[in-house]
């Protein structure tokens, strides 16, 4: 893979001096930069869209000896590589927005806790880092900052997909199965060894040493009203760039579509297997919280490709990645699987399908953590999207025979 | 498992609690170790870590199930893994799949009679734009053909 790529964006593919965040950061107060990233209006970008600000005042505000800031780079929503070019291409950013945020809450710790698939990134990360303590980056006195010490290590993961939800990701941290907590308490007040813990996705740190350079309202002057700033998206399937684009929110789906190249275009996946499925007749939405919320993924679907083999890929890695502690997900999603089968094969009721559309609303609301809340999604979108597609062949192989 | 091999072991164990330590946040990276080394974490490896971190055996091999990239059985000695996921799975991933059983002479998720390969699928390795993808080992292979994910194999193994 080659290194750095010539991309456009406002924020984040923008012009960047390695120091500059921080050097602006540790002229500033901690409230400065609370308020700061609260007029950005940040939310989160890996697929929640909790307000960074808030996140960050309440570690801020918890009272503790030692306080962590965790990097989320266990990007695993298929579909999803974005984290994955910001590491590779733009490591100043992140690793800044983690000393930016370290600061800000009062912590001297920080972890990158990268996916175990990433493992070949893990050497330019460490080489970089050095260079950052030799720069005074990292250490004690952080650019002649009394009394500011922060440093950063990055700790691998060994493939699971939950690992990526916060609390997973802590006992996965603590050297234990990756399995959600039980929520509250927050990571905020009790974390990482019980400690205050700030879990930010890649790229939420890495538009923060642009926001305090530029300022909140410089950065809530891009997107929409309610979605603030740029994204980054993750663009694959039938298309001729697929890549990573940083675009405003607010972008609709036929714009995307237009700039990527992309051309007879049945369906578009948002927000990777955990997402929806939106068809033809609602390509004019808009990506954007108060429209379609995603953490970045998109894939592409052309005519040719049969929405019902989509569906059953994503069914199948569910099943595989539920990490089987909460019934609603393990059996559900296995019994979702089940009917895709069941329809593969011409085996299926109308009344069975029912009841496993209202096993997957059941799912959203009664499992444990976002992995069983979010994967019926992709079933109740796709088998209602595309009805016609997949239970009614116009031109049947029988027709008139 | 032979008399040295244990001994080998148990001192290759103790250098990685040296290097990381005996608190129980250590024993991912240690098992990791473990694993990149040996393909596979023995049960008498699995005991001597829960020795040194004073955790029961079972800790350990219930870690070692939940995450993808450890094992507890044997493997070979390379590990290639290729991504099943959609947009790979659009880029005909089984194309590279055939070509790689016909080659290697075995299915996948099984290991070669010389112990060099074994094969498997994995979920999404990130690389949705540049698939179809594989890994082996610790190294990733983008845009695959039939042809130059063999070449790949034998490149990787010498």
């Amino acid at each position: 893979m080659e290194k750095r790529k010539d991309r456009d964006g406002k924020v984040l593919f923008s012009n960047y001096t390695l120091g500059e965040g921080v050097r602006k950061a540790l002229s500033l107060s901690r409230d400065d930069i609370l308020f700061e990233v609260k007029d950005s209006k940040l939310k989160g970008r890996g697929g929640a869209g909790f307000p960074v600000s808030t996140k960050w005042m309440l570690a801020a505000a918890a009272i503790a000896d030692e306080k962590y800031v965790i990097c989320n780079a266990d990007e695993g929503e298929p579909g999803t590589f974005k984290d994955r070019v910001l590491l590779v291409e733009y490591p100043e950013l992140v690793f800044e927005g983690m000393i930016i945020a370290g600061y800000a809450i009062g912590a001297k710790n920080g972890i990158v806790y990268l996916r175990g698939e990433y493992e070949y990134i893990r050497k330019s990360l460490e080489d970089f880092l050095v260079q950052m303590r030799k720069d005074n980056l990292l250490g004690k006195n952080i650019l002649g900052k009394e009394g500011f010490d922060f440093d950063i290590e990055i700790f691998l993961g060994s493939a699971a997909y939950i690992c990526g939800e916060e609390t997973a990701l802590i006992e996965s941290l603590e050297g234990h199965r990756g399995e959600a907590r039980n929520r509250p308490p927050y990571p905020v007040n009790t974390g990482f060894n019980g400690k205050p813990t700030s879990v930010n996705n890649v790229e939420t740190l890495g538009c923060i040493p642009h926001i305090i350079i530029k300022g909140g309202e410089w950065y809530h002057d891009f997107g929409t009203e309610k979605s603030s700033g740029t994204k980054l998206f993750s663009v694959s399937g039938d298309c001729e760039r697929p890549d990573v684009y940083e675009w405003e929110w607010g972008i609709t789906i036929n714009e995307m579509l237009e700039k990527v190249g992309a051309k007879n275009t049945k369906a578009v996946q948002i927000g990777g297997a955990s997402g929806i499925c939106v068809p033809k007749s609602q390509f004019d939405r808009k990506i954007a919280y108060e429209d379609i919320p995603t953490g970045g993924s998109i894939i592409i679907f052309d005519e040719n490709r049969d929405m019902l083999k989509v569906l059953k890929n994503f069914m199948e890695f569910f099943v595989e990645e539920s990490c089987g502690q909460c019934t609603p997900c393990r059996i559900g999603n296995s019994k979702l699987l089940e009917g895709v089968e069941m329809i593969e094969n011409e085996e299926y009721t109308f009344a069975y399908l029912s009841k496993l559309k209202d096993l997957g609303k059941t799912m959203q609301v009664a499992s444990k953590c976002g992995l069983g809340q979010s994967s019926p999604n992709s079933f109740l979108s796709i088998l209602e999207n595309f009805k016609d597609e997949i239970f009614y062949h116009e031109a049947g192989v029988e027709n008139g025979k | 498992m032979l008399v040295f091999e244990k001994t080998s072991l148990a001192e290759e164990i103790e250098q990685l609690i040296e290097k990381y330590g005996n608190a129980r946040s250590a024993l991912l990276p240690i098992l990791q170790e473990i694993q990149s080394k040996h393909r596979y974490i023995s049960d008498y490896a699995q005991q001597e870590v829960a020795r040194h971190l004073k955790i029961q055996p079972v800790e350990v091999y219930s870690v070692i199930t939940f995450y993808a990239f450890l094992n507890s059985e044997p493997k070979g000695r390379n590990i290639v893994r290729i991504c099943k996921t959609i947009s790979c799975d659009m880029k005909n991933k089984i194309s590279i799949v055939k070509a790689i059983e016909r080659e290697l002479g075995i299915k996948m998720g099984e290991t070669t009679s010389d112990n060099k390969f074994t094969i498997e699928y994995t979920n999404c390795l990130g690389l949705c734009d540049e698939g179809p993808a594989m890994g082996i080992n610790e190294q990733v292979f983008t845009k695959l053909t039939p042809e130059s994910a063999v070449k790949h194999l034998h490149e990787v193994v010498g």
